[in-house]
């Protein structure tokens, strides 16, 4: 069969005051009817620019400079504007990152669906809203009649991903790009808009390429993927072959860099050093080269082609890892890790430090500019009890929306409870005021997740750095400037970044940075509150191996509040799984992991992505259905029933007793468990309210 | 972010080794990155609009205030001998309907335009900037009062203001600069008071909080520091506005009294005699005022780029 997309050596460039980028430089890939082809790559690598430049939406100063994109054997580089529009929509559909900002909010979703049907057919508009109502259907909206006539701002994120989705496939287009479809998605979200397209894909005998960041997506939904890097493809093949036999060194640290596999063994991730390459002017040799444990000299002369050992496997490198797939002849690649410290395991766990117990946190919901009437409750936490233990990490996971940040805020200091008690060494932090207070402040210190946002642009990495230590006035100028360079050097930042300006660092820097004013202080406990979810696999690998040390050698208790499972598995002791302001289940990560007791986690767990085609398309669990109801109205009886596969009438009338479960401290809220219970938690001490 | 790298605000042009490198022993002298200052003016250069606007205004400055001395003409006593008499080479851009050289008359006119445009433009903006950043930064009920009383101000029909001011009392230069200034210090305190709301809630703002500072500290720290650059720019845009404002007092009569004049009186003055095709009477006049507030908003805007570190070179 023809290959529906044709790809050739495609050449994109975006001018800049300065310079050209060269921002994709030489792909060529071929799709098939019916077939997934995945693109992932870091932030930079090309992917983004190489699906819009087949749909020909590049952005200002960006054109095609060389190549041929061919659709069904037409040439989509020489046609016109006016031919281009037909093809987009209509032969190629597109889904975009964000669908908040990519639907019109003055229309109802219905017309703006409708327009693009009347774009593409020759239809009336009652039959354009006809289509309209057909295919959100088809996209598993819930009473299409009524939703049609509503506005975007009335859908949440999921739906209105599904919205796009509509959009994208009213004219039945041939091909479906999807460009980070699922990255502003929260996992259970994710799970379903993934399985969507996958189901459409197939009914409608389409083809897909997916364009991400994440391996996990990659793994269970393409058949075929492409590895970009620094503009190229690095490496190419069907889905099994690139996790299971690797052989580009990029690839191969990508997946070492994942935390979900090192978890288990709790060892140090690998991190890719340094940055991707300056796109205005490549360097000659391998792009790689610089990044590359394995690279020789002549990886920095000469460019590798793609060439491949056996069809279907493409590789842009001279001394590719791993065994050769054709016979021996291949390098084997044998490359000594550092050996691994063994005592990564910290100083131990101490006493309780900080307890949590019986906490409330209720926003008023007002209206009205002047009066601020108040017309309800927003319940962001309630009735929330954990114990943290010194020297130990402690998990905070849950959707976008459950209170976890809320829970960081007030354990921080940034928000009062409503009720209930946070005390740090035995002492409640609600009590204090003053120079006390300000004092006690010194030992919790919270990691921000966006340090762009949290470090103010008009300072310099170092008086940023000291700023803790002069409110706090602590020491001589002298002395804090030497305990300024002390910690530069304890983050991995070199002495002179104290001379420059936050947006002078790239995002794993910044977050060093970040990492580093927290620390100033010598806090017992840090409060980080998703530290590394806008970075990139490799950057993240570092901030986190950084954290881990750290811990070791300075002995840090740490919050750690994420949405992403791999990460918090990777850094946890003990987790605690939060839905809707409740902490539904805490326990060892081990534990919560392997054998969850309550419905909730164990539906997160299946949500989650994970980098192993095997493992991912093994998966039958549909994951967690449904969307998050809203905190204002929680659900009566136990808050995760109206998503809960096991719920019966007693779910809504009483509230599930906590109730424990194997392994210390492992305790969960719930009717059904999946476990079997062994005895009551009947002391608020023991963790979780009755 | 799926961009291509130079949207990432720190992309790979930034090469600070991400390994830990070797730290630099202390006695090294550190290569000092540039100061804010340095890199916020080659964004401004690079706004070619508004080094021109800039080269006008230190010229206009001159013209006004050092011109008198090298080319001296009376200014004080009629000279009716000289009634409206065209340009030539005693007096390039002839004279007025009281024998005033027209060269001389637009540098005195100018000093008063200028003084009164810079003055009313700084007092509006000094006062207007801390209310709004109190009121902003106090917020609940103190803020909504404070802003129904802008709002109040922002109600009054500016003409009418001038006209009764203009009976009660005799116009001066500081008269002038006081109506002008309270007339206009509603915009500059809306536009502080939003500034200062944004960034109350700042993460750098709620950082200061989290190492135990104090509210004093986050607002004269991060606050303002942050806000200044919405206020310079402000500032530039009402000298231009100021300006054009006192012309259009001059135009209706109520400028500076003679025998002191301003560019707006001047161009009042002048179109009683435009049926004598009097054309330095206007044109000059006309075009310094339009010159000089176009050259003020072009600075203003390459301010505006300069004071956006993002915009800023690495």
């Amino acid at each position: 069969m023809a290959p529906l997309l044709e790809v050739n050596d495609l050449r994109t460039q975006i001018k800049l005051r300065e310079g050209v980028v060269h921002a994709v430089d030489g792909v060529s890939f071929q799709l098939e009817p019916g077939e997934t082809l995945g693109i992932v790559g870091e932030s930079g690598c090309g992917k983004t620019m190489t699906a819009l430049s087949i749909m020909n939406l590049l952005p200002t100063g960006g054109h095609i400079a060389g190549g041929s994109i061919k659709l069904n054997g037409q040439e989509l580089t020489t046609l016109s504007d006016e031919q281009m529009r037909n093809i987009r929509g209509n032969e190629i559909g597109m889904i975009f990152q964000d669908p908040l900002t990519s639907l019109n909010p003055t229309m109802t979703v219905g017309k703006q669906i409708a327009e693009a049907v009347a774009l593409h057919r020759e239809v009336s508009r009652e039959q354009a809203m006809d289509r309209a109502a057909e295919v959100l259907d088809l996209v598993g909206m819930p009473r299409v009649r009524e939703r049609i006539k509503e506005y975007p701002h009335q859908f949440s994120g999921g739906m209105r991903q599904r919205v796009m989705i509509a959009m994208a496939l009213a004219c039945e287009p041939k091909l479906l790009i999807a460009d980070e479809p699922t990255t502003a998605l929260d996992v259970t979200i994710q799970k379903q808009i993934l399985e969507l397209i996958d189901d459409l894909r197939i009914r409608l005998g389409m083809s897909v390429i997916l364009v991400t960041h994440d391996l996990g997506v990659i793994a269970g939904r393409a058949d075929r993927v492409a590895v970009m890097y620094a503009g190229r493809i690095s490496e190419s093949t069907d889905t099994e072959t690139l996790f299971n036999r690797p052989r580009h060194p990029y690839t191969e640290a990508l997946f070492q860099a994942l935390p979900d596999k090192a978890a288990d063994a709790g060892e140090r991730l690998y991190s890719i050093p340094g940055l991707p390459p300056d796109l205005v002017n490549p360097p000659a040799g391998c792009r790689f080269a610089a990044r590359c444990r394995y690279a020789v000299d002549r990886c920095r002369e000469e460019e590798p082609q793609l060439v491949s050992e056996v069809t279907g496997h493409e590789f842009r490198c001279f001394y590719p890892v791993g065994p050769s797939e054709r016979s021996d002849t291949g390098r084997l690649a044998t490359y000594n890790e550092a050996p691994a410290e063994a005592a990564l395991a910290g100083p131990g766990i101490g006493d309780v430090l900080l307890d949590v117990s019986h906490l409330v946190k209720d926003y008023a919901v007002t209206k009205g500019a002047v009066l601020q009437r108040r017309v309800g409750w927003l319940s962001a936490v309630a009735d929330v009890n954990f114990t943290i233990r010194s020297g130990e990490t402690f998990g905070l996971v849950g959707e976008s929306g459950c209170g976890k940040s809320t829970i960081g805020k007030l354990v921080v200091g940034l928000e009062k409870p409503t009720s209930g008690s946070i005390s740090f060494e035995g002492k409640d932090l609600a009590k204090s005021s003053g120079r006390e207070y300000r004092r006690e402040r010194r030992n919790i210190q919270l990691m921000f997740q966006d340090s762009y946002a949290s470090l103010d642009p008009r300072m310099r990495a170092g008086t940023l750095l000291r700023e803790p230590l002069v409110i706090q006035r602590l020491g001589s100028k002298q002395e804090q400037l030497k305990k300024v360079g002390e910690m530069l050097d304890k983050v991995g930042l070199p002495r002179t970044a104290a001379d420059r300006y936050p947006h002078e660092f790239s995002g794993g820097q910044r977050q060093r940075l970040g990492f580093a004013r927290a620390l100033m202080l010598q806090p017992e406990l840090i409060v980080a509150d998703e530290p590394v979810s806008a970075l990139d696999v490799s950057i993240q690998a570092q901030v986190l191996n950084m954290m881990k040390e750290l811990q070791h050698d300075l002995g840090l208790t740490y919050l750690f509040i994420s949405h992403d499972l791999g990460v918090v598995r990777y850094l946890s002791d003990k987790i605690g799984v939060m839905y809707l302001g409740k902490l539904v289940e805490v326990g060892p990560a081990e534990e919560v992991y392997l054998r969850p007791a309550h419905p909730y986690t164990k539906g997160l767990l299946d949500s989650a992505p994970v980098a192993d085609p095997g493992a991912e398309k093994a998966k039958v669990s549909e994951g967690v259905t449904g969307e998050l109801p809203s905190a204002i109205h929680p659900p009566s009886g136990c808050r995760f029933r109206t998503r809960c596969p096991f719920a019966q009438a007693i779910c809504a009338d009483v509230e599930p007793p906590v109730q424990r479960f194997a392994g210390e401290g492992h305790l969960a809220a719930c009717h059904f468990p999946l476990q079997t219970a062994v005895g009551d938690a009947v002391t608020a001490s023991a963790g979780l309210p009755e | 972010m799926a961009m291509m790298p130079h949207a990432d605000p720190a992309g790979p042009g930034t090469l600070i080794p991400e390994a830990p490198s070797v730290p630099a022993t202390p006695g090294q002298v550190q290569a000092k990155s540039r100061s804010l200052f340095r890199r916020g003016w080659e964004v401004f250069a690079e706004n070619k609009l508004a080094l021109a606007g800039l080269g006008f205004v230190i010229f206009i400055l001159l013209f006004c205030f050092a011109g008198p001395h090298i080319y001296v003409t009376p200014q004080v006593t009629v000279q009716t001998q000289n009634y409206l008499c065209h340009p030539s080479s005693a007096h390039l851009l002839g004279c007025d309907d009281l024998g005033y050289d027209v060269v001389g008359r637009l540098m005195v006119g100018g000093q008063n335009s200028l003084k009164v445009g810079l003055a009313a433009a700084f007092v509006a903006c000094l006062f207007g900037s801390i209310y709004g950043a109190v009121s902003g930064f106090i917020g609940g009920i103190v803020d909504a009062f404070m802003m129904r009383i802008v709002d109040a101000v922002l109600s009054i029909p500016f003409i009418m203001v001038v006209i009764i001011l203009a009976v009660l009392i005799h116009p001066s230069a500081g008269t002038l600069i006081l109506v002008i200034a309270a007339t206009y210090w509603p915009g500059p305190a809306r536009l502080v008071r939003g500034e200062t709301l944004s960034l109350r809630t700042r993460e750098y703002v709620s950082a200061v909080k989290v190492a135990g500072g104090r509210n004093s500290r986050a607002v004269l720290r991060h606050v303002m520091p942050n806000a200044i650059g919405t206020i310079i720019v402000q500032a530039t845009f009402a000298v231009a506005d100021s300006i054009l404002i006192l012309a259009g007092l001059g135009f209706l009569g109520f400028g500076v009294p003679p025998p002191a004049t301003d560019w707006g009186s001047m161009l009042s003055n002048g179109l009683q005699y435009v049926n004598l095709n009097t054309w330095w009477l206007i044109y000059p006049a006309g075009l310094l005022i339009i010159a000089t507030a176009v050259s003020f908003n072009f600075i203003g805007d390459a301010l505006r780029d300069a004071f956006e570190t993002r915009l800023q070179r690495r």
